[in-house]
């Protein structure tokens, strides 16, 4: 059974990320979300040198074409334009751009904020503990998309409102399960053997504890980026997104609803954008989930 | 007597336990309920008794870890918890602890030098290079080697961790040192080094030690003085080599009875305990060893013995202390 040469490193000897990693590999599901999210970025980044057109660029005459492979496809137009002419693929790509920083932007706010609130939360318990989740409670009783327009009603519409307004929404979710997670790390010793060497409390969260509660807080934000997508396409097709020209993936598809019977395509290769990105990163984040905390497996 | 390092006076901590709507608080756990003891400069101190009779947290109380329901604890004669956070900081350099459990005491993403290096660096020393120098010194001094500076402690067997963990505990030169439970969780052959490694850096540093174990061999083997803990409070109290010799309290004797001795010849009565250890959240009356003690008296039930000098130097809490049991 023991047959490993002795170049090889015994098991105990290899850090635990080597172990991670190879179990994200041989996840093949994980690996597809890996690459639908690597070709998302990469269009993302790339975006003014990948897109045949200018995406604002109105062409009137070239209104609702379809897309290259029907009867009256052109070859300008692969995906077809929509009710002002404009290239939908070219939209399309640099929407990329939009989702991405939405993604980036709003769970970046969450994160920091959420992680802060719940570490604070977890370590000094009682009452500020009490303080601070019965209000992520009162945040997390709304319905979120409901309370992102609630927030965006307030400030205005406009893509950095509601980038704010999907990062305060997303507080709560990282909040607790940081709680939850510095909560179980602060019953191991080795927080009692900082406190007896005299550390001070910021050290003690973030720089013993915090590094140790890592795995559900990097599933929870890959799992963040997949919903971060999909509310902004929410609030962009409510029209309290990002405005026009913009090209949006949500206001694409409020566009075409109009277009429905006449025009298919304006609205389909939107929605297909925005399947795709979710969908990439939710099984990205389902893997990581396997890889990081066999715990958690369903 | 020597200089007294550590005197607790009348230590009592009690965990509430709160239920209901308004989670008032219902009842509590007493886990230690009105202790007192002085530690000497120099010597060591043993802690022994069952799981759960608060020996762990009486060395926490000590270290201020947890703050005590009410009582003092005086370390060189300074009342450590009238401290306010900052000078209770910097008085930890002096008070350190090595933990039972060798897996969960080091932080599993940090290395070694990381870890033996914090209690300096959180305590001014800000240069990385003299940090290196004096974790490798210290490494070296439990006897580690460094090429361990930069593994993690999952690369460690049990008793290297626990090694690790006594190097971290003397990188602030401590004046106290408990050992709660040090050796217990490692193997009989490993749990001896650490034994001897820790006699030797008591020569070597001065230190004081409160030896917290519920294996009586180790403790003897240790020990100046020895206490022994039932249900939060002391019952016996004197130079280990007494309380071997001629315990006073029946559940001493109880327990020496029930330790194992290396010669298969040797046959003696043990006293078997009937029952278990009552819940610390409602002990019993009057003494609390009276539900399982062979020679318990109505005055048991009704009258708390106090801890009183039986015999020169030899404290106990026992109505009958001298009178009954074997001698």
């Amino acid at each position: 059974m023991t047959s490993l040469s002795p170049s090889k490193k015994s098991p105990e000897d290899r850090h635990p990320f080597v172990d991670q990693l190879e179990r994200l590999w041989r996840n093949k599901t994980a690996v597809a979300g890996m690459i639908v999210i690597a070709i998302f970025i990469f269009t993302a980044l790339l975006a003014p040198l990948l897109s045949p057109h200018d995406p604002v660029d109105t062409a009137l005459y070239d209104q609702l074409k379809p897309p290259i492979w029907s009867a009256e496809g052109r070859s300008e137009n692969l995906l077809g334009t929509d009710d002002l002419g404009r290239d939908i693929l070219s939209r399309l790509i640099y929407g990329a751009r939009v989702s991405l920083l939405v993604a980036v932007v709003t769970v970046g706010i969450g994160v920091l904020v959420g992680s802060l609130l719940g570490a604070i939360s977890g370590y000094y318990k009682g009452f500020l503990d009490n303080i601070i989740m019965r209000f992520m409670d009162i945040l997390l009783a709304f319905p979120h998309i409901l309370l992102a327009i609630v927030i965006m009603a307030y400030m205005g519409p406009g893509l950095r409102n509601a980038m704010i307004a999907i990062g305060i929404i997303y507080i709560p979710r990282f909040a607790r399960i940081v709680r939850a997670s510095v909560l179980e790390e602060y019953e191991k010793d080795y927080v009692a053997a900082a406190k007896a060497i005299g550390a001070k409390d910021w050290r003690i969260i973030f720089v013993a504890i915090l590094p140790n509660c890592l795995a559900p807080l990097i599933v929870q934000t890959t799992l963040g980026f997949a919903s971060a997508i999909l509310d902004a396409a929410a609030l962009g097709f409510l029209g309290l997104g990002a405005q026009p020209p913009t090209p949006e993936w949500g206001a694409m598809i409020a566009m075409g609803r109009s277009h429905i019977l006449r025009a298919w395509w304006v609205m389909t290769f939107p929605g297909i954008a925005i399947l795709l990105a979710v969908l990439g990163f939710n099984l990205f984040g389902d893997g990581l989930r396997d890889a990081l905390d066999p715990r958690l497996t369903d | 007597m020597v200089r007294s390092l550590v005197e607790v006076k009348n230590l009592v901590k009690h965990f509430p336990i709160r239920g209901g709507v308004f989670l008032k608080e219902i009842a509590s756990v007493k886990a230690v309920d009105d202790v007192s003891l002085t530690i000497g400069e120099g010597e060591t101190l043993g802690l022994v008794g069952e799981s759960g009779c608060g020996k762990t947290t009486l060395g926490r109380l000590i270290l201020r870890l947890e703050e005590p329901s009410s009582g003092e604890v005086f370390f060189q004669g300074k009342n450590i918890l009238l401290l306010d956070k900052e000078q209770m900081r910097s008085l930890r350099k002096d008070m350190q602890i090595i933990f039972q459990d060798p897996f969960s005491s080091l932080n599993p993403r940090k290395t070694v030098s990381h870890i033996v290096g914090e209690p300096l660096l959180v305590h001014g020393l800000r240069s990385r290079r003299e940090r290196e120098e004096r974790v490798l010194e210290l490494l070296r001094v439990v006897g580690l080697r460094r090429e361990h500076m930069r593994r993690y402690p999952h690369q460690f067997s049990g008793g290297q961790r626990q090694r690790i963990g006594v190097a971290r505990a003397l990188a602030l030169h401590p004046k106290l040192m408990i050992c709660d439970e040090a050796v217990s969780a490692l193997d009989v052959s490993i749990q001896a080094q650490v034994l001897n490694l820790l006699k030797d850096l008591q020569e070597e540093f001065g230190l004081t030690y409160l030896f917290i174990s519920h294996d009586l061999a180790v403790v003897e083997h240790v020990s100046d003085r020895l206490a022994v803990m039932y249900l939060g409070k002391i019952v016996e109290l004197a130079e280990s080599f007494q309380i071997y010799q001629s315990p006073l309290h029946p559940y001493t004797q109880a327990l020496l009875s029930a330790s194992p001795i290396p010669d298969p010849a040797f046959r003696r009565d043990r006293i078997i305990l009937k029952g278990d250890v009552p819940s610390p959240i409602d002990p019993p009356s009057g003494c609390r060893f009276h539900t399982r003690c062979l020679y318990a008296e109505d005055i048991c039930t009704q009258k708390e013995p106090q801890l009183r000098e039986a015999r020169e130097n030899h404290l106990t809490a026992c109505h009958f202390a001298g009178s009954v049991g074997v001698h």
